[in-house]
């Protein structure tokens, strides 16, 4: 009696199954295999499942990208969907404040809830300037792929380059808008203004030593038109920066920051030598 | 017998410790710092610029659209600058700073003390005469008084609510104005009585100020229309909701105002700005405010001048008490601490509260337990802990789902919470964050 019941409902189960099949496009599993899986949202889309179900009913995969497998991901999954992917040069959030613990002096203490958004919702920040980093840490909190920690020594979140996917989060989760993505760059070599302090110069000044002051010298020296300055504060801007480093030295406070080049041929380090001298 | 609002509520302990303290005038201060944002809406303009010369009264900031006030400035002198200056809250606003000569006040202002009970004006007048002495609401929320007298015409005032309840802790100018000022706060009422066309208008005083009550009850006893209710002492009685239910029994909709139940609610140092501006043509330019504190020797309440820097009031009183650990603008519920003491005294500053370290300190956090302490607690009927939750994972249409826009940030759930979890600060954030949502939000 039991093995016809189940006989019986065996059927009509495979009848239903038939009758409400959903189809699935089986490239969707075959792109989200290729996923990195972290569903960090850095591709604008609710995960990666979703990423991947976008980009086989999309029809050019043009708007589509995921920053964290970058240019080779895109183009196994071009692959697998026989299109073309454009190709993006990789970028990585780049905090622009240098306003740390001993270049900014704190001028009070918050004792509110560790959260950078609830204390920017509430005030002008810790230190005399309101647009610096409010040293609690919600990026690292938003961070997936583990590429930010706070730096106990300056205060000031700090981006580790090899994890650093270039999702996007920390921009999105900063209520002082202070990360911005930018070009990897040639073998990693960055130049960036280090600061987005928009006071006047003397204000900003005092509020931290690391601060942009709108000097504008910057500007001046630079041959290829890169550097704009726009309320008291300089940028550079990376697709035009051709990495000349001529702005570094210039800069009166070293807002400018520049990474992973080499260090400067001894050309104006001459005390460097007479040290070695003396040591040897 | 005593009235008070049915839901949540707590039991601070008052500590009004300068309740006997009668008001003083704060010497001049060298240096004012009038902001042109010290109420809620638009910034006014200002209309002076360097060099200057204003005497008291004068107006240096022209209101800018419906929902703002005039600017006057509260001293004499030469305008050093028109800068952007922090608030006491660290955020910058374009400031009028005055270097003091003198103590000159325009013509046309009675400083004498006479009172002149007489009302010769109708009610469009009044409002005009508020609006232009740049009175504002101050209880705290400094929302342009002019505004909430001219009530939309589909819309009809029938009573006038005044908040005397004074409910939080520490404070203790809006018990001495009534007892200084009893018989101005009467006329400041029947005045926004006229301008409102209403006949029937309560002061709601909190049972603790007897002799506030003994002496309000005195002087409109030939007023037939003014009603004293002495009130339950509760925090927050002095919440514009919670007032009114306690007086009238009735209760605002969510997200709706009084009016839409057909209250106004204004607060006692209002209703004298309110007299002065229009029987005697004196603007805002003056504020009592509270110089309180367990250590504080002195206990003072001043009439300051609207721009005096902080530190001029901390100087009067002796200096900061050796163990304040942080300066507060206000009540120790409702207030913020001030950033800088070189900052500005503004017109919705009620108090100067100097908090040692033992009784500012936040202890250690530990995990919600679920005792719903904060539940019983809101006085809106809110779930504090569940918005926290939600809060915390950003769920930002749960937290709409459930009210979140209601939350007047009165700070009883955190007073109650026994895991001392920040509910106030994720509710603060959480509010505004669905309100500006909600804003922006297309209308259908």
């Amino acid at each position: 009696m039991l093995s016809v019941l189940g006989v019986f409902l065996a059927a009509v189960l495979y009848f239903v199954a038939q009758k409400f099949k959903v189809y699935e496009d089986p490239r969707i599993d075959e792109v989200g295999a290729v996923l990195p899986g972290g569903n960090c949202g850095g591709c604008g889309l609710p995960g990666c499942r979703a990423f991947a179900e976008c980009c086989v009913q999309a029809e050019s995969l043009d708007e589509l990208f995921c920053p964290v497998g970058g240019n080779a991901l895109m183009a196994s999954v071009a692959q697998i969907l026989g299109r073309t992917a454009v190709e993006k040069t990789p970028t990585l959030a780049v905090l622009r404040c240098g306003g740390s613990c001993e270049k900014r002096e704190s001028t009070n203490q918050y004792d509110g809830m560790a959260s950078c958004m609830v204390a920017a919702s509430l005030y002008g920040g810790s230190t005399a300037c309101r647009y610096g980093c409010l040293m609690l840490g919600d990026c690292v909190r938003v961070c997936t792929f583990g590429a930010l920690h706070m730096d106990s020594q300056t205060g000031l979140p700090v981006v580790d380059e090899p994890l650093c996917t270039g999702c996007g989060a920390c921009v999105k989760a900063c209520p002082k808008v202070l990360f911005e993505l930018r070009n990897v760059g040639p073998k990693g070599r960055r130049l960036y203004v280090n600061c987005q302090n928009k006071d006047k110069g003397a204000v900003a000044r005092k509020a931290c030593q690391a601060a942009c002051i709108g000097c504008g010298k910057c500007v001046k020296v630079c041959t290829f038109n890169a550097i704009a300055l726009e309320n008291n504060l300089a940028y550079i801007d990376f697709h035009t920066c051709k990495l000349c480093r001529k702005c570094v030295p210039e800069c009166p406070t070293g807002a400018i920051v520049e990474v992973n080049f080499p260090p400067k041929k001894a050309v104006d380090a001459t005390p460097q030598p007479i040290n070695h001298s003396v040591n040897s | 017998m005593s009235k008070t609002f049915s839901v949540g509520g707590i039991h601070p302990h008052d500590n009004k410790i300068s309740a006997n303290q009668a008001i003083e005038n704060l010497p001049l201060p060298a240096v004012a710092y009038i902001s042109m944002a010290q109420h809620i809406g638009a910034p006014a303009e200002p209309v002076v610029g360097k060099g200057d010369y204003v005497q008291v009264g004068q107006i240096i900031g022209k209101a800018s659209g419906f929902i703002s006030a005039n600017i006057h400035a509260s001293v004499s002198g030469v305008v050093k600058s028109v800068e952007p200056y922090p608030n006491p809250l660290g955020n910058k606003s374009m400031t009028v700073i005055i270097d003091v000569q003198g103590d000159e006040w325009m013509e046309g202002i009675d400083q004498s003390a006479e009172l002149v009970g007489d009302i010769n004006l109708s009610g469009p007048e009044i409002v005009k005469k508020i609006a232009e002495g740049g009175v504002v609401g101050l209880g705290g929320a400094t929302f342009p008084t002019h505004v909430k007298l001219s009530p939309p015409p589909d819309k009809k005032a029938e009573c006038l609510v005044l908040n005397g309840a004074e409910c939080e802790p520490f404070l203790t100018s809006d018990h001495r104005l009534m007892l200084e000022k009893g018989a101005e706060i009467v006329v400041g009422t029947q005045l926004m009585m006229r301008a409102l066309g209403v006949q029937k208008g309560y002061i709601g005083i909190e049972e603790n100020k007897p002799d506030a009550i003994r002496h309000l009850s005195k002087l409109v006893k030939q007023h037939s229309g003014i009603e004293i209710v002495s009130l339950k002492k509760r925090y927050p009685q002095g919440g514009e909701k919670q007032l009114i239910e306690a007086v009238v029994k009735r209760q605002v909709p969510s997200m709706g105002l009084p009016i839409d139940i057909g209250v106004v609610v204004q607060n006692v140092g209002t209703a004298l700005a309110v007299y002065e501006a229009v029987q005697k043509n004196k603007p805002l330019v003056e504020k009592v405010v509270t110089l309180t504190g367990r250590s504080l020797l002195n206990q003072r309440n001043f009439r300051v001048r609207i721009g005096a820097p902080l530190s001029e009031l901390i100087a009067a009183v002796g200096g900061l008490p050796e163990d304040t650990v942080k300066v507060v603008l206000g009540g120790p519920m409702m207030g913020e601490s001030a950033l800088h003491l070189e900052a500005p005294v503004l017109k919705g500053s009620s108090a100067v509260l100097f908090l040692s370290e033992q009784e500012t300190k936040r202890l250690p956090q530990s995990a919600c337990i679920r005792c719903s302490k904060c539940i019983e607690a809101c006085p809106m009927g809110l779930e504090p802990y569940l918005l926290y939750k939600y809060g915390l994972s950003n769920c930002v249409e749960e937290l709409e789902q459930n009210h979140v826009y209601d939350c007047m940030i009165c700070g009883c759930c955190m007073y109650t919470c026994p895991a001392y979890l920040p509910l106030l600060d994720m509710m603060r954030f959480s509010r505004n964050q669905v309100l500006a949502i909600m804003k922006n939000r297309p209308k259908n």
